[in-house]
């Protein structure tokens, strides 16, 4: 049935019809609805769980570890400098192979202190082993939640996901959602089998040390794992749309792109306001096209070099910037690009929340024109 | 795609005006979509919320610069924020004030002028304006029925906090479409 | 033998590490003086002293480094340490 509520809100009943058993979070905006709205499940019996109050998100994260390894499908929630004081739990996470989803509503990172959205707090953390999902919509949102509990509890992925949404832009607006119910939840998102848990019967322990004879292998099997994830997203997206009737098989996504001469690359919120600004510039006969990334982490190379391969320009949009080099995004796209004739120009965009207009997508396609690239994009000189 | 945008101060109720309105809508049938303006809101720091109505999906994520329709909800805003920037000619101003002044409103914009605060002392015995605009927002504009504001005023609010608020909200209404405000 | 997921490993069988050729002495229980508290058991470093009987207690002598603890705590002196001809 269809519905209007806050992003976070329709995250909330989302996570709640997987059916989480323990939730270990701490609040930080802006994903401070979705744990207020879990909490409040959990305290009026709506979701039957343990909810872990923590003194801070170290706690959190580690405490879903312990839930985790124990065999529970385990929940949390963060953002920004949540995340960054969970950076170490979530190599280690990744390399005990536990199957936790988080909610990452994307928040840029201090200093200066902004509480207000970029990518960069979950791109930071691209090199930690987790699968990496954006949403553009609420509705995108909430879908990839029961997806990833999909994916990871899968025995031939066993890994960890960021569910990523743009704070604020996402997580508290309004809008109308597809709310699927408890039993197309359970019709498609079956109990969690653990592959092996904390037993005091018969104990183990999880992510002992490896000497240097054994580490590579270690961190090769988790690179295969990840990459194995791409196949997993595939086959489960499809089942997706089975069940519910919206299709996730593709990691990447197409918009005007079969004829565009010039193509955006672009993750999250800021593909919608690309896509009307494509409508206007198509009606005045400007080819221009969109490629959306749904999946970050693993990266889908192979898909974006295919989809791309007849375009002349790609613009890149990144919310984030790895300082000293470029956009992360970007970076990507010119190593699946490498050795074609493709220009590609990366532009940071939207940093700390700075709106991005339908105006500001047409500029930047004026710059690609003109081989203007590799910039942040709308500085105001004035204060410079 | 029609927009709207609310200006407001911290505490006045402008988000939840925003987000009542989008839900009232959206219960007409059509696609709303409702977003604060971010931003750190402390009591009395001037805030925007916005609102957008159209017949299909709304994609578009930016803040609202050319709005079909504006709601003032604190007069004194206007001396230091033009809350007319970028509307649209046949546009609706919707402005609560005690003491209606010469505003510098664009051509072709309707400007309404409603005591909305009043009404909220006498209805709901607290100085809250955003109700009674809202109902204001329905009779000038049509984008949303009484009955479906009503609905979403009783989705958000209990018992008699839900009767007054409708109250404030009914008697704005009834003076626009009477053409008393 | 593939690596196990998520590194993870069974207590007292590491599986490199077989510490028995660290040892100078030898732990030898006497099953008289048992009592089966299962202290020795307990504060063995490497976890490698396993009861097989109510009131009887062997080390596995891959991993027993010689340590002594266990026959300093046992409170009934049943456990004694001697050298070990190599």
């Amino acid at each position: 049935m269809k519905e209007i509520l806050e992003g976070s809100h329709a995250i909330a009943e989302s996570v709640r019809l997987c059916r989480p058993q323990v939730i270990p979070a701490y609040p930080i905006t802006p994903q401070t609805h979705i744990v207020e709205a879990l909490a409040e499940m959990v305290a009026d019996c709506r979701l039957k769980a343990e909810y872990i109050c923590v003194e801070s998100e170290f706690s959190a994260l580690s405490a879903c570890i312990g839930a985790s390894a124990a065999g529970s499908r385990t929940y949390s929630a963060t953002t920004s400098q949540g995340l960054a004081l969970m950076f170490e739990v979530c190599f280690n996470v990744a390399g005990m192979r536990l199957p936790i989803v988080m909610s990452i509503a994307n928040r840029a990172l201090s200093a200066p202190l902004s509480i207000w959205n970029d990518q960069q707090d979950s791109i930071a953390l691209r090199d930690s082993g987790w699968i990496q999902l954006y949403a553009e919509d609420n509705q995108e949102a909430l879908d990839l939640h029961i997806l990833a509990y999909r994916i990871c509890e899968d025995h031939e992925i066993l890994l960890p996901a960021f569910v990523c949404f743009d704070g604020f832009i996402l997580s508290h607006t309004y809008e109308p959602v597809e709310m699927p119910t408890q039993e197309e939840v359970d019709a498609y998102l079956p109990a969690f089998t653990p592959y092996q848990r904390l037993d005091t019967k018969d104990p183990i322990s999880f992510g002992m040390y490896a000497t240097p004879d054994y580490y590579m292998e270690f961190r090769y099997e988790n690179q295969r794992a990840l990459l194995r994830v791409k196949e997993a997203l595939q086959k489960y997206g499809a089942l997706f749309g089975e069940h519910f009737g919206r299709d996730y098989s593709a990691l990447v996504e197409g918009y005007q792109l079969d004829d565009a001469e010039i193509a955006f690359v672009a993750m999250g919120s800021i593909c919608g306001t690309t896509k009307d600004a494509i409508d206007e510039m198509r009606a005045e006969g400007r080819k221009v096209g969109l490629l959306k990334i749904r999946c970050f982490r693993p990266f889908p190379s192979d898909e974006i070099a295919s989809a791309l391969s007849h375009v002349k320009t790609v613009a890149v949009l990144d919310k984030n910037i790895s300082l000293g080099s470029k956009g992360a995004i970007g970076l990507e796209i010119k190593d699946a690009l490498y050795g074609s004739s493709i220009d590609v120009y990366d532009y940071i965009i939207g940093l700390g929340g700075r709106d991005i207009r339908k105006k500001d997508i047409k500029a930047i396609v004026d710059l690609a024109e003109k081989g203007s690239g590799d910039m942040f994009y709308g500085l105001r000189e004035e204060l410079l | 795609m029609r927009e709207l945008r609310i200006h407001g101060r911290g505490g006045q109720g402008s988000v939840t005006a925003a987000e009542l309105i989008a839900v009232a809508a959206f219960q007409g049938g059509i696609y709303a979509q409702a977003f604060p303006a971010f931003g750190v809101e402390r009591r009395g720091a001037p805030v925007q919320a916005f609102v957008r109505f159209s017949d299909e999906t709304i994609r578009l994520r930016s803040q609202v610069y050319e709005p079909d329709y504006i709601i003032v909800q604190d007069s004194t805003l206007i001396k230091d924020i033009n809350v007319f920037a970028g509307m649209k000619p046949g546009g609706v101003a919707i402005i609560n004030t005690e003491k209606p002044g010469k505003y510098k409103a664009p051509e072709g914009v309707r400007i309404i002028i409603i005591d909305a605060t009043k009404i909220g002392l006498e209805e709901i015995g607290l100085p809250i304006a955003n109700t009674a605009l809202m109902g204001a927002f329905a009779a000038a504009t049509g984008e949303i029925e009484f009955s479906a504001l009503e609905d979403a005023l009783r989705g958000r609010f209990e018992g008699k906090l839900a009767d007054t608020n409708i109250r404030a909200s009914q008697r704005a209404y009834e003076m626009v479409k009477g053409g008393s405000a | 033998m593939p690596l196990n997921i998520g590194c993870t490993a069974r207590p007292g069988r590491g599986r490199d590490n077989k510490t028995g050729s660290w040892r100078v002495f030898y732990p030898i229980f006497s099953k008289e003086k048992c009592t089966g508290c299962g202290i020795c058991s307990l504060i063995c470093p490497e976890g490698c002293i396993e009861r097989i009987n109510e009131k009887e207690y062997i080390p596995d002598l891959d991993y027993c480094k010689g340590c002594g603890l266990c026959a300093e705590e046992c409170p009934g002196e049943a456990i004694a340490m001697e050298k070990e001809e190599k």
